[in-house]
C-alpha cells in the first residue's frame, strides 16, 4: 500500500505573545482509501495537524518544522501558486461550521462552478453542470432549484451536504475533515456520516477525519490516533484500539465515555486537566495526571513502542511486540 | 482558610410545604409563542416554541429532558425559571402558585438554573468568591459570613478555596468555570436545580468528572434536578425519568429504562438509532430517519412528527395525537400507533374490543 500523506516529526509552534508548542513530534501516515481519525479533547492540537497538511495556518506567527509529503509533493515548500493548485483538487477540507466556511453572497451552484472552473480550466455551464451533479450525489432534495439558494436559506443539515459538494466537485484524492457533524443534530449527523462513508467509498478517497467523539470516530474510521497535549500517544486499527487501548490516557478517554454506564454507578475519570503547552514536552505530558505514573515518566520523553506491527503507544508501560521472525 | 469556619451558615433552604406526595414541580399546559415578522403584506407567522408541555417533577427525582435543537427545550428551562413570560400555563411549585402564595424572590431561591456556556453566565469583574456569594447577599446574608459560605461551597465543588477563591472567571478552564456556577446555583440552597446543557460543552473527561460531582452533590444537599441535554448517553445515566420533545411538544414521557428499551413514540426510535454506535463491528447501516427537523415557524399540522414519520398514514396530519397513558408505569406517548382504537392501521385494538 502506497502512502499518500507522510507526516516525520511535524512540530508547530505558535508565536505571539506567548508561545503554544500546538504539536509535538508528530508523524501519521495515511493509505490509499484510508480512513484515518484524529481523536482528543480541545487543545489537543488535531485541528492544527490538519491545517498544517494544508498549510492553512497563519504564516506570520506559525513556525512548522518536520516533513508533510502529500502524493509526493513537499507540502512545506510550496510557493502560493503551487498551493492553490494544491488545495481543492489534491486535498480539500470540511469544517465544523458550513455557515462560516461557505461564502455568503454566492448562491451555493456559483460556488461550486467557480472551484470546478479553476481548477479544471472549465466553462461556466460544464462548471454549472457538475455543481448540480455534485448536489444529487449528495442527495439535496430538488437539487435543482437548490443550485440557486444561498447558504442562509438551508437548514444545517442541508448546508453541511452542500460543503461536502463543495469540496468534492474536483474529486480530491485526500479529503480532510474538521469535526464536520459536531453541530449538527443527532438525526443528522448520522445521515451526514453514512453519506460521508458512502461517498468515500464511491470517489476512492483517502480521508482524515478529526472528532472528539469516540462514537463518531466508530462510525467512520479505519484507524485512529489518540492525541494528548500535541502529541499522538497512541495510533493504530479502530478495532484494536477501542477493544484494547494501550496508553493510560487512551484507556481512561474510552472509559469516560458514558457509553451504557448504569446509573448511579461512578463514572471513570480522569483527574485533573491538560497541561498548559507553553514549554516543548521534555517528559510524559500526561504524568501528571496518569495513576500509574513512575518516577522515569516525569524524567525523560517516554518511547514510541511498536506494540503490534500496525500499532504505536507513547508509553514506557507499552510493551513491544516480540518479534517473529 | 475554611477549615477555620467549622460552621458556615447556609441560606435556610425554601421550606418543605406539600410533603413528599407533593411533586415539587407542577407544570401544566405550558406554552409560548414567538410572534416573527412575515414578509411584507405576508401572513404573521409564530414560532411555536413550547407549546401545551405538562409536566411533574417529585421531590429527589432527576428528570431529563431530550430534543434536538430548536424542540423548545431550553424555553422551558427558561419559562420555569421565570425569565420570559409564558403565554399560557401552570408552574406550581411544591404546591404553591408562583405570584399568589410564593412570591418571585422566593421561588428564585429555591430554583436555580446552571447554563450550557460557563463563560457567559459569569460576571467577568466579579471574583469566583464574589460571584458566588453575591445570590446569598442580595437574601440578606452579611458579607463576611456569605464570602464563608462560597469558600465552602468551592471546596464542595472540588475547587480548593484559597487557589481559586479571588480568581476571575477567564483565569480558570471550562470545567472550572461550570463547577463555579454550579457552586454559585447552590449559594441560595435551592431544592431544584436546573441544569440546561450543564455538561454538552466540556470535554468528555471532564464531563464525567462533573457528572460525579453533580451526583455526589444531589446526594449531599437533597437536590431535585431537571437535566436537559441533546446527548442521549448522559440523560439515560443522569435521569429517572425522561421528556422526548420535538417541536415544541413532549411526544413521549416515561422512566428512563422503559423509555430506552420501548420507546412507543418513532421519534423517540429514530433518536436512539441515531446514536453513533460504539462497537466496531455493529456500525450504523441505515439512518434512522432522513431529512431535517423541520422549522419550529409554522409546524406541520396534525402530529408534528409526520412529515419525517415512515408510518404516517392521513390521520397523523388531520390532528395532534394527546400524549396517552400507556401503562402503569407512567410511560406516555403521543403518537397514534400507540393509542388503542385511533384509527391508524399499527395501532393496539381497544380493550374492550380485544376481551
Amino acid at each position: 500500500m502506497t502512502n499518500l500523506v507522510e507526516v516525520r516529526d511535524l512540530n508547530i509552534r505558535f508565536t505571539g505573545e506567548r508561545t503554544v508548542h500546538a504539536v509535538n513530534d508528530l508523524s501519521l501516515s495515511l493509505g490509499e482509501g484510508e480512513v484515518l481519525g484524529l481523536l482528543g479533547e480541545s487543545g489537543s492540537g488535531k485541528s492544527v495537524t490538519l491545517r498544517a497538511l494544508m498549510r492553512l495556518l497563519p504564516k506570520k506567527r506559525t513556525q512548522i518544522s518536520g516533513s508533510v509529503t502529500v502524493l509526493g509533493q513537499d507540502v512545506l515548500a510550496m510557493d502560493d501558486e503551487a498551493l492553490s493548485n494544491f488545495r481543492g483538487q489534491t486535498v480539500s477540507m470540511i469544517f465544523q461550521e458550513p455557515a462560516l466556511a461557505l461564502d455568503p453572497v454566492y448562491t451555493i451552484g456559483r460556488q461550486i462552478a467557480e472551484t470546478v472552473m479553476r481548477h479544471e480550466g472549465k466553462g461556466e455551464r460544464e462548471g454549472m453542470a457538475r455543481a448540480l451533479e455534485m448536489l444529487e450525489v449528495v442527495r439535496i432534495p430538488s437539487a435543482k432549484r437548490r443550485l440557486d439558494s444561498y447558504p442562509h436559506e438551508m437548514s444545517g443539515g442541508m448546508r453541511q451536504r452542500a460543503m461536502i459538494a463543495l469540496a468534492l466537485a474536483c474529486k480530491p484524492k485526500i479529503l480532510l475533515a474538521d469535526e464536520p457533524t459536531t453541530a449538527l443534530d443527532a438525526t443528522v449527523q448520522i445521515q451526514i456520516l453514512l453519506l460521508l462513508r458512502e461517498l468515500q467509498r464511491e470517489f476512492g478517497m483517502s480521508v482524515i477525519f478529526v472528532t472528539h467523539d469516540i462514537g463518531v470516530a466508530v462510525e467512520i474510521c479505519d484507524r485512529v490516533a489518540v492525541m494528548y497535549a500535541g502529541q499522538i500517544v497512541e495510533q493504530g486499527s479502530l478495532r484494536g484500539i477501542v477493544r484494547s487501548p494501550v496508553h493510560p490516557y487512551a484507556k481512561g478517554l474510552l472509559a469516560s465515555t458514558i457509553h451504557g454506564a448504569k446509573r448511579g454507578e461512578r463514572l471513570e475519570t480522569i483527574p485533573g486537566t491538560p497541561p498548559s503547552l507553553d514549554r516543548a514536552p521534555t517528559s510524559c505530558s500526561f504524568a501528571p495526571r496518569c495513576s500509574l505514573a513512575q518516577p522515569r515518566c516525569s524524567e525523560q520523553l517516554p518511547p514510541v513502542v511498536q506494540v503490534a506491527p500496525d500499532r504505536m503507544a507513547r508509553c514506557v508501560l507499552a510493551e513491544p511486540a516480540v518479534a517473529t521472525a | 482558610m475554611s477549615e477555620i469556619h467549622s460552621h458556615v451558615d447556609m441560606l435556610a433552604p425554601v421550606e418543605d410545604v406539600g410533603g413528599a406526595a407533593q411533586p415539587l414541580l407542577q407544570v401544566t399546559g405550558l406554552t409560548k409563542h414567538f410572534p416573527v415578522r412575515g414578509e411584507l403584506f405576508g401572513a404573521r407567522k409564530t414560532v411555536r416554541a413550547v407549546d401545551n408541555v405538562s409536566f411533574a417533577i417529585a421531590k429527589g427525582e432527576t428528570v431529563g429532558i431530550v430534543g434536538e435543537s430548536g424542540c423548545g427545550k431550553s424555553t422551558t428551562a427558561r419559562l420555569l425559571m421565570h425569565l420570559m413570560k409564558r403565554d399560557s400555563g401552570e408552574i406550581i411549585y411544591d404546591g404553591m402558585q408562583v405570584g399568589r402564595t410564593l412570591s418571585l424572590r422566593e421561588l428564585r431561591r429555591g430554583m436555580q438554573m446552571v447554563f450550557q456556556d460557563s463563560y457567559a453566565s459569569l460576571n467577568p469583574r466579579l471574583t469566583i468568591e464574589e460571584s458566588i456569594a453575591f445570590g446569598p447577599k442580595v437574601h440578606g446574608m452579611a458579607d463576611g459570613a456569605a464570602r464563608a459560605l462560597a469558600r465552602e461551597l468551592l471546596g464542595k465543588v472540588g475547587l480548593r478555596p484559597e487557589n481559586f477563591a479571588n480568581r476571575y472567571p477567564h483565569e480558570i478552564s471550562g470545567g472550572q468555570r461550570q463547577r463555579v456556577n454550579i457552586a454559585r446555583a447552590l449559594a441560595l440552597s435551592p431544592r431544584l436545580v436546573i441544569l440546561d446543557e450543564a455538561v454538552s460543552a466540556l470535554d468528555k473527561s471532564v464531563e464525567a468528572q462533573v457528572l460525579n460531582l453533580l451526583a455526589d452533590l444531589k446526594r449531599e444537599f437533597g437536590l431535585t434536578y431537571l437535566f436537559i441535554s441533546h446527548d442521549l448517553n448522559v440523560v439515560r445515566y443522569i435521569s429517572d425519568r425522561v421528556l422526548v420533545m420535538y417541536l415544541g411538544e413532549v411526544v413521549e414521557l416515561g422512566p428512563v429504562d422503559k423509555v430506552w428499551d420501548q420507546p412507543a413514540h418513532p421519534y423517540t426510535r429514530a433518536l436512539l438509532a441515531a446514536m453513533p454506535s460504539s462497537d466496531p463491528d455493529k456500525r450504523t447501516e441505515v439512518p434512522p430517519i432522513s431529512g431535517d427537523p423541520p422549522n419550529p415557524i409554522d409546524p406541520p399540522p396534525g402530529c408534528r412528527f409526520h412529515t419525517r414519520c415512515p408510518f404516517a398514514e392521513p390521520l397523523c396530519a388531520k390532528a395532534t395525537p394527546q400524549l396517552t397513558t400507556l401503562d402503569s408505569t407512567g410511560h406516555q406517548a403521543a403518537c397514534y400507533m400507540a393509542i388503542p382504537g385511533s384509527g391508524h392501521s399499527r395501532a393496539p385494538a381497544r380493550e374492550e374490543e380485544a376481551a
